[in-house]
């Protein structure tokens, strides 16, 4: 049985849905991505699974409870790191551990771990207020992976979290779905999402697209082309007003351009001049369509 | 399935404990405003003040007047501002609160003394506060007396002269001890209901607690959390002000310590409890704050504290009957200057118990277990 099966959730919030029929699911021991643009209702979402906000319509089952009904055992089983840090700033980091800690009826071992996990032991009667945000947010992850949930949601976790440490984080991660942990990850982050198992992408309140990375972009039916030039500047104006041309991202001298219809495309290369090389589209070039697409339909 | 974990509530109690220590200057507050307002009040309601400023109408000076004079000066009561002045002059000061007495003499003071027939002194007070005039009165009579005995140096039967005191503006005085024990109820009510409101505001307004809903603790193990730290100070505030009113003010305490200790613990129970409802139904601090004092004041004047509850109409009486307070104050007021027993006071402790028991069935009904 899946860990999160949720069917058609909606919220809104003063008349404006901003969760619209959103079905989800996520099996056992898998790493489940949850990317959208701002405001597109990933932490709606996510409240609603773990109980936080009862849904206006749709129902489901987060670790076998009902969203509903059982919210009290599913808050039990789940770690949930909310996207602001949430614990209290006018406590150390111990307390703080101790008084998580306390509420799950853990063993004192318990915090003494974490802060050796966390290479906090040292610091641990700073006030957590005073910590820097990324070690606030790792101080977050530890404390709600302190009580061996079932499951972990987390809403983006490593907002602010440098390369080095947000890598121990997915290893950590990826460790703990090995031993059977199943984990919903928000994030704007393209390679932490190409680290999920399978992603799902909601914009404007709709799941627009979901499956492994492969398959999201295959699904998009787009083209890439690699153009160098001299001024890539100049050329990146030109290409994009020109027809079939969807996308002109510049990296560095090249230039990413995508567009779904790969004739177009090619004559909108060639006529502009420039010299081009077929490249691979990347999961932002799809997520930047969708986010346009889905715009459109709301319009 | 809601039983109350201890380890639980422990854990919450650690926490509230934390944050009330590392917040100094509401630490301060809760210790020093009791303080501040029992003597502030207490003595402004309970003072005997000395050196009140006097006005003498004395139409001859002579030996007799002098000694009056200073005479009265001496008890520490009277400083005479003005004297020789015209009777009208002492009325336009008496008027503008320039002094708080005006003692006149009749015309021939010093030849009716000395023919020993009784000439009467006339000693206008202002009332309007009527603590003020009550301690300076209550001396004149026997120092005007023993002054004027001095000066004839004989010591007739009859007294050598007849006081008469007007209390103008306010002639009825109010007793005095009815104040302190009511200032407990009333500092009491100010402080912990206001603290406790700010119980789950603070957390929504500092974002903990979306955190705080997603642990397992239940709504009556948050309450509890809540209000327990701050029984604790509301125990220490009763001491304070216990002691100050008997150190400061004197209140005597003729009652049995251990009923008004339950009477105390019942009231202090059901306003941190309604300061616990009013932070469930505030959305901010402020809102918080408002709703306090949108309590706080009505029962101020309606509970009997401010105005005699007898002397209110009979809605008014009505309407007091819904504030903790009014029954607090009939329940310390008969424990610790009637010295009533437990059955004396059944019907005040009776309805502070059903206080508590609508207070926290309302706060754990409107407790908001989602973000919603
Ligand atoms: N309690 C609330 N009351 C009113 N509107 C809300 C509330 N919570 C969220 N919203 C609105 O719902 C929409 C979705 O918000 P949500 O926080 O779920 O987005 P998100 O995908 O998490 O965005 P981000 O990536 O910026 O975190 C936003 O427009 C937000 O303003
Ligand atoms: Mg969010």
């Amino acid at each position: 049985m899946n860990a999160i099966e949720v069917t058609g959730l909606t919220k809104a919030f003063h008349g404006r849905k901003v969760v619209d029929d959103v079905s989800l699911s996520v099996a056992r021991g898998e790493i489940a991505g949850f990317l959208g643009p701002n405001g597109s209702g990933k932490t709606t979402c996510i409240r609603m699974m773990c109980g936080l906000l009862t849904p206006d319509a749709g129902d489901g089952q987060v670790l076998g409870h009902d969203i509903r009904r059982e919210a009290r055992a599913i808050k039990r089983q789940v770690g949930y790191m909310t996207q602001k840090f949430s614990y209290y700033e006018d406590l150390t980091i111990e307390e703080n551990l101790a008084f998580v800690a306390g509420l799950y009826a853990l063993p004192a071992e318990a915090v003494r771990d974490t802060l050796a996990g966390l290479g906090l032991t040292s610091r641990r009667s700073q006030l957590a207020g005073s910590l820097s945000g990324g070690w606030k947010q790792r101080l977050a992850l530890a404390a709600c992976i302190m009580h061996k949930p079932k499951l972990l949601l987390l809403d983006e976790p490593t907002a602010g979290v440098d390369p080095k440490a947000r890598r121990e984080f997915w290893d950590e991660i990826h460790g703990l779905a090995a031993d059977g942990l199943t984990v919903l990850v928000s994030t704007h982050y393209m390679d932490e999402a190409e680290r999920c198992h399978r992603i799902n992408y909601i914009a404007y309140g709709r799941l627009i697209a979901h499956g492994t990375v492969p398959e999201v972009i295959a699904s998009a039916g787009l083209t890439t082309f690699l153009v160098t030039a001299d001024r890539p500047g100049e050329l990146a104006a030109r290409l994009r007003k020109a027809p079939g041309v969807e996308q002109v991202a510049p990296f560095g001298t090249t230039l990413h351009v995508t567009g779904t219809d790969r004739a177009a495309l090619e004559r909108a290369l060639t006529e502009a001049g420039a010299s081009f090389q077929p490249g691979e589209t990347s999961l932002e070039d799809v997520f930047i369509r969708l986010m346009g697409q889905s715009r459109d339909n709301m319009a | 399935m809601t039983g109350i974990s201890l380890r639980r509530l422990g854990a919450l109690l650690r926490k509230e404990l934390i944050q009330m220590r590392r917040d100094r200057i509401t630490f301060a507050m809760m210790l020093l405003v009791p303080l501040m307002q029992l003597v502030l009040f207490g003595y402004a309601i309970n003072s005997d003040p000395k050196h009140l400023p006097a006005a003498l109408v004395a139409p001859t000076q002579d030996r007799f007047s002098r000694a009056m004079v200073s005479a009265l000066e001496l008890t520490g009561y009277y400083d005479f501002t003005h004297v020789g002045i015209s009777a009208t002059e002492a009325e336009a000061l008496i008027t503008r609160g320039a002094v708080a007495f005006v003692v006149t003499l009749p015309s021939d003071f010093g030849r009716r003394v000395e023919r020993g027939d009784a000439p009467q002194i006339l000693i206008e007070a202002d009332a309007t506060d009527p603590s003020v005039a009550s301690g300076a009165i209550s001396t004149l009579g026997t120092v005007a007396a023993e002054a004027l005995q001095r000066e004839t140096g004989a010591s007739p039967t009859q007294p050598p002269v007849g006081i008469v005191v007007h209390k103008r503006y306010n002639p009825e005085g109010i007793t005095q001890y009815n104040i302190v024990p009511g200032l407990l109820g009333v500092v009491l009510q100010m402080i912990l209901v206001m603290m406790t409101s700010m119980a789950l505001t603070r957390e929504i307004e500092r974002g903990t607690m979306e955190n705080l809903l997603a642990l397992p603790a239940t709504p009556v193990e948050i309450m509890l959390g809540k209000v327990m730290p701050y029984m604790g100070v509301g125990a220490v505030q009763v001491a304070v002000v216990l002691l100050a009113a008997r150190l400061l003010f004197g209140v005597p305490f003729v009652g049995s310590f251990g009923v008004l200790a339950a009477g105390i613990f019942t009231f202090v129970l059901a306003l941190v409890i309604l300061g616990y409802l009013i932070s469930t139904l505030a959305r901010t601090q402020m809102q918080a704050m408002q709703l306090t004092f949108f309590f706080f004041l009505p029962s101020l004047m309606l509970s009997g504290f401010m105005f005699p509850f007898r002397g209110m109409p009979g809605w008014a009486q009505t309407l007091g009957e819904v504030f903790p307070l009014t029954h607090f104050l009939r329940l310390i007021r008969a424990v610790m200057l009637k010295g009533a027993g437990q059955p004396d006071i059944a019907q005040p402790m009776a309805a502070l118990m059903v206080f508590v028991l609508v207070y926290g069935l309302l706060a754990l009904a409107r407790f908001r277990r989602t973000l919603d």
